[in-house]
């Protein structure tokens, strides 16, 4: 399998030299001592999962009953794994904020799920998956992390066929696969534009099936507020039952957090209204180290705002870029005309300008960046909100005269009827309006090989750890991923955690209980007698705009330092002057935004200080004093082939870096380009 | 443009309801309705007034969450969801009556949010197919014909919003019943349970509370998703045939 | 549910609605091709009267068939309004707080009519039995023991007309309806194309039985069929 040179990380010397710059955030950190995954056993790479498996120690299925697992989060990675371990016997207790597990946010992927199965025999295996990721994802994942998923991706398919999963089939009955994100092979998995949906519905079944069963006690519109960490240890969770109010206590000997990604930092994000940070920073402020927090993935093709009313951001396949053509107009003039009276001689195709070999195809961030840049520049189109026009053009015109109006309906007109919905234009007629979004974050909370994080008995999967994906994400591997840590990884890593257990009993007297229970009700009490001036969204809103503008597509560091200050006068306001209405005992959806948004202040501001620390461009983030000459993302390997894995040091403390080194056995770094 | 908007308010479950009037001025075709009621509740949150309590998550129309009856329609005057309606489909001084699901089965949590758990009872009762993690067979062992295939997909797009049973005037769940029989019957993996499923789902149906079907047709007219009414048809067989077997 | 038993569903329910409905379905029928007869003039329409009774002799004794029949039409009677009535009251009780504003957008008027659709026929039953079965009630006072002439004499008094053709209208109606929903209730619809089969012959169904039956009133009524 490994017929890829062996080269251990030295430095690349096709690299411009590092610039003679200090530290960006010298002053806005203390440096930690470097922190290392212990659980990948060494050897070649392709036989570190097996070596794993057998070496994790097992549990005897007369003790499992008596083991306790907290599972928040019940998308992908949430559902999967409450369902397999308590097929296994286990007692799991899911939480999820929505009123059904089957809302979870996966649910909204469109595209596909990648496998590698290689049934189009086009020259696929686990290896080249293991390589498109690593490679997509900038080189800045962990290798052993990736080639395990790589290798259990083809379990995931046959599972969730197993399932009922109704996956596209070719005539023969077999299943059909296509090409994604730009990779070479056919691998992606999908049932139409509804693959996230197809898959959450068959893991949410099967957990469902579970509840039935008795090993698994579902808590809907139930909300972690709070990790209990005894001696040590993660031993369980406060949660308000979001209907009465009631502040509960739930112990266990293990605590998996699935819950998902922090997007909505941003407050406009493709994300889903409640997708929230607040269990993941919860268990950061309480010793889990947040890794990458700054890796976010901004998606090049979504509708734009339309103003300042705007509550979330809906995201259209990639695909539209096949045939599309994007452009804005040349003379700022032009830019509140009818698109079709612009002649073509006023049309910058930037795209193609700038990449005349990609084109309109570029990858997300060059694409997204580029759009930024030009709606900057005051070409964009469509509605001016906040005094700038943030739309380009995506022309089918050229497309519809090619391959007639038949053509492109076949192709793509549901995300057409989706376009005409939403915004009451006809695509067919005049060209669409995009804008990038916030799509998804590949930062997360650090964990090892087995997905445990920096506190003992604390399991992270799914989008909320950070281990898979590096600095990028290619498409159709978030649902691999989900799927991957929850089926088959953390059923095995978890057994050897909890072959120790069951752990010494603990009361709710217990003075940790006592005081994790204890800063909830406090800070629920604080939002409701706060009685300012300002609504939770208000905040959530002005934070969205300082991240977007300062922590978006493009971050220098003079920006970031603005940001920074920015984030700790709104945070410093918002402890005074929120509004929140209501009572602590009811349903009250401020009360629940309030604690989600103190959250995110907290979070943003460690993303800026992440993004100052990366004074390199990779993957999704991209830093302004980076770049080549053309103006292409610059990584620096030599200084930060590492992942950045931050510890809380207390309220007003300055974060600990810890630094992962990235080290590579089976894959040679390189540099990108699109030109 | 603005809008009156009639609205039921009720603290909690336990506490009686009633329809309110508010003006909103200010709205914009472009805004989607939920954002309209973004925009009310921000002004009553000024005024100092508790905000409509609604449901909502992804807003792009695929998680379920929302659902209101809009001026006597389920998700409104469109053939979607409520989070992917948009303003422009009323009118300048249009009045826009908006009230929760009603069913039995979906108690009022408060003003225009609704319990609706009985749908994950209804589907622990056997709607899914039993295959543990690990288990499953290579997955091109068991080849699907490709109408199935697409069939099962068809009907499995159920969102589970619940705007059958409030479009429903017997307020039955018939049509998400069926949608789930169908989808895992049309599949080979399906058969084995296909007998235990119908029956386990229809008992928890009607153990809920939710009435039966009469076969008019509501619920499939206001379906999101527009699943049809065969799957009905689909799982008045399904039950003949447990009964044949002595179900 | 551990203990769940198909017999006892509300679906359950619905067959037996479906399968007697199907049982009135074939009855009204062949009632209603009875009824033409009286096209034919007094002697045939009697002998026709008569032959219902002798119908299978001798295997059957004097009016056995009929019997067989009426028992038959009884106990799917009973099941019918049972089954109705049961799930009318389940329906009533799945949603006790009614919306302010509700549209019907898909259902035809006939669908959501077949509860008082259907309470209609019942009472107008009981009183077209009481009048040329059981009690063999002669509104214009002239003889009741000549099928035909009874039947003439109702229907050239206008209002029994009147009364009749108002319950063949919901007649109509509940077997417009009721005939899609029976094979729907059936399973027999699980694709568009029977679908839209069983609403066709919901419609010929309702036309050709309801349209048969008024046919005799009306023509009584007219002059075309007399004495």
């Amino acid at each position: 399998m490994t017929d890829m040179p062996d080269t251990t990380l030295t430095g690349d010397p096709s690299h411009d030299a590092p610039a003679d710059h200090g530290d960006d955030a010298a002053g806005y950190y203390t440096p930690g001592d470097p922190i290392r995954d212990t659980k990948a056993p060494e050897g070649p790479i392709d036989e570190r999962w097996q070596t794993r498996k057998f070496e994790a120690r097992l549990v005897n299925p007369a003790n499992r009953r008596k083991l306790d697992i907290i599972i928040v989060g019940t998308g992908l990675a949430g559902a999967s794994a409450a369902a397999t371990l308590g097929e296994a016997g286990y007692n799991v207790k899911s939480f999820c904020y929505q009123d059904s597990p089957r809302r979870a946010h996966s649910i909204a992927a469109q595209g596909g799920i990648n496998a590698a199965k290689n049934y189009k025999e086009d020259g696929d295996s686990a290896h080249r998956l293991f390589y498109d990721t690593v490679k997509g994802g900038d080189y800045r994942s962990r290798e052993s992390n990736v080639y395990r998923l790589a290798e259990v991706s083809t379990n995931i398919i046959d599972q969730c066929v197993a399932q009922g999963v109704p996956f596209a089939r070719e005539y023969g009955g077999l299943l059909d696969n296509r090409s994604f994100g730009g990779v070479q092979v056919s691998r992606t998995f999908y049932a139409r534009g509804q693959t996230g949906q197809q898959l959450l519905i068959g893991a949410y079944q099967a957990m469902e099936r579970q509840v039935a069963a008795g090993t698994v006690e579902q808590f809907t519109r139930h909300e972690m507020l709070e990790l209990i960490v005894v001696d040590g240890k993660a031993r369980g969770i406060i949660a308000r039952d979001m209907v009465t109010g009631e502040i509960q206590t739930h112990l266990a000997d293990v605590v998996v957090l699935a819950s998902g990604g922090y997007g909505n930092v941003f407050f406009l994000s493709t994300n889903a209204m409640g997708s929230n940070v607040t269990a993941a920073w919860r268990a950061h402020r309480k010793g889990a180290y947040m890794a990458n927090p700054c890796y976010t993935q901004i998606h090049p093709t979504c509708i734009p705002v339309t103003g300042s009313h705007q509550s979330k951001l809906t995201l259209m396949s990639e695909s539209l870029r096949n045939d599309g053509r994007i452009w804005v107009p040349k003379k700022k003039s032009d830019c509140e005309k009818d698109p079709r009276e612009i002649p073509e001689e006023d049309r910058d195709y930037y795209l193609e300008r700038i990449y005349p070999s990609f084109g309109n195809l570029v990858p997300r961030d060059i694409a997204s960046r580029a759009a930024k840049n030009v709606c900057d520049e005051g070409r964009g189109v469509g509605p001016e909100v906040d005094g700038v026009r943030r739309g380009v053009y995506l022309d089918f015109s050229s497309a519809i005269e090619r391959l007639g109006r038949d053509g492109i309906e076949e192709k793509y007109d549901n995300l057409f009827d989706m376009y005409a919905r939403i915004t009451g234009e006809n695509p067919y007629e005049t060209p669409m309006r995009i804008y990038p979004a916030v799509h998804y974050v590949m930062g997360g909370l650090w964990v090892d090989y087995d997905l445990q994080s920096t506190i003992p008995g604390l399991f992270v999967t799914g989008e909320a750890n950070f281990s898979d994906h590096g600095a990028n994400r290619l498409g159709a591997s978030a649902l691999m991923q989900g799927l991957a840590d929850g089926y088959f990884v953390l059923p095995h890593t978890i057994r050897d955690y909890l072959a120790d257990g069951p752990f010494e009993k603990i009361q709710e007297s217990h003075p940790a209980v006592v005081e994790a229970r204890q800063a909830v009700e406090e800070r629920v009490t604080h939002f409701l007698s706060t009685n300012g001036t300002r609504s939770v969204d208000s905040y959530h809103r002005e934070l969205g705009n300082i991240m977007w503008e300062y922590c978006g597509m493009e971050r220098t560091e003079d920006g970031l330092k603005k940001a920074i200050d920015l984030i700790r006068t709104l945070k410093d306001d918002f402890w005074r002057n929120v509004k929140v209405l209501g009572t602590a005992d009811s349903l009250n959806q401020s009360l629940e935004k309030a604690g989600r948004v103190a959250d995110f202040m907290e979070l943003g501001e460690l993303m800026c200080i992440d993004a100052l620390n990366r004074r390199e461009s990779c993957g999704g983030h991209f830093r302004g004093e980076s770049q080549t000459e053309d103006g292409e993302a610059l990584r620096h390997d030599d200084q930060f082939a590492y992942v950045a894995a931050w510890e809380f040091a207390g309220d007003g403390e300055l974060p600990v870096l810890h630094k992962e080194d990235l080290v590579y056995t089976a894959i040679e770094m390189k540099q990108r380009s699109y030109k | 443009m603005k809008v009156t908007l009639k609205i039921w308010r009720q603290p909690d479950a336990a506490s009686k309801g009633a329809m309110h009037t508010y003006e909103l001025d200010g709205v914009s075709s472009d805004m989607s309705f939920l954002e309209m009621l973004d925009v009310l509740n921000e002004d009553l949150i000024a005024k100092g007034e508790d905000p409509v309590a609604f449901d909502s998550d992804c807003r792009e129309g695929i998680c379920g969450m929302c659902g209101l009856m809009i001026n006597g329609q389920a998700h409104g005057p469109e053939v979607t969801t409520t989070c992917q309606l948009h303003m422009r489909s009323f009118k300048d001084g249009d009045e826009i009556v908006i009230e929760p699901w009603r069913s039995d089965a979906f108690p009022v949590i408060k003003d225009l949010v609704v319990d609706r758990s009985a749908f994950d009872r209804i589907i622990q009762a056997g709607g899914y197919i039993s295959v543990n993690t690990g288990s499953a067979p290579e997955a091109h062992s068991v080849p699907v014909p490709r109408d199935d295939a697409i069939r099962a997909f068809n009907v499995a797009t159920c969102i589970g919003c619940g705007a059958c049973v409030a479009a429903c005037p017997n307020g039955s769940a018939s049509l998400f019943m069926g949608a789930k029989i169908t989808h895992l019957g049309e599949l080979p993996q399906g058969q084995p349970e296909r007998d235990t499923r119908v029956v386990g789902m229809v008992a928890q149906h009607d153990a809920e509370g939710f009435g039966g079907c009469t076969n008019i047709g509501e619920c499939t007219a206001a379906c999101p998703k527009e699943i049809p009414l065969d799957v009905i048809s689909r799982l008045n067989w399904d039950l003949h045939a447990a009964l044949r077997h002595g179900r | 549910m551990r203990d769940a038993r198909a017999s006892r569903s509300t679906i359950t329910l619905k067959l037996l609605m479906a399968a007697s409905g199907l049982l009135f379905i074939l009855f009204v029928l062949l009632h209603m091709y009875g009824n033409l007869k009286a096209f034919s003039g007094h002697d045939a329409y009697n002998e026709y009267a008569e032959h219902l009774r002798t119908l299978g002799e001798p295997m059957l004794p004097f009016e056995g068939f009929l019997w067989i029949q009426r028992t038959t039409l009884v106990v799917a009677l009973v099941v019918h309004v049972y089954a109705a009535a049961t799930l009318w009251r389940r329906a009533r009780g799945a949603r006790t707080q009614r919306y302010v504003m509700k549209k019907n957008l898909a259902s035809s008027f006939s669908s959501r009519w077949m509860r008082w659709g259907g309470l209609t026929i019942l009472l107008f039953l009981i009183w077209h039995l009481v009048q040329f079965s059981f009690g063999k009630v002669n509104v214009a006072g002239g003889e009741t023991n000549d099928p035909y002439n009874l039947l003439v004499d109702t229907f050239e008094t206008w209002w029994m007309t009147l009364i009749y053709l108002a319950a063949m209208f919901a007649l109509g109606m509940h077997l417009h309806h009721g005939t899609w929903s029976a094979a729907q209730t059936l399973g027999l619809t699980n694709n568009v194309r029977a679908r839209r089969n069983a609403k066709s012959l919901g419609w010929i169904l309702a036309v050709v039985i309801a349209g048969g039956f008024s046919l005799v009133p009306i023509c009584v009524l007219a002059g075309v069929i007399t004495k």
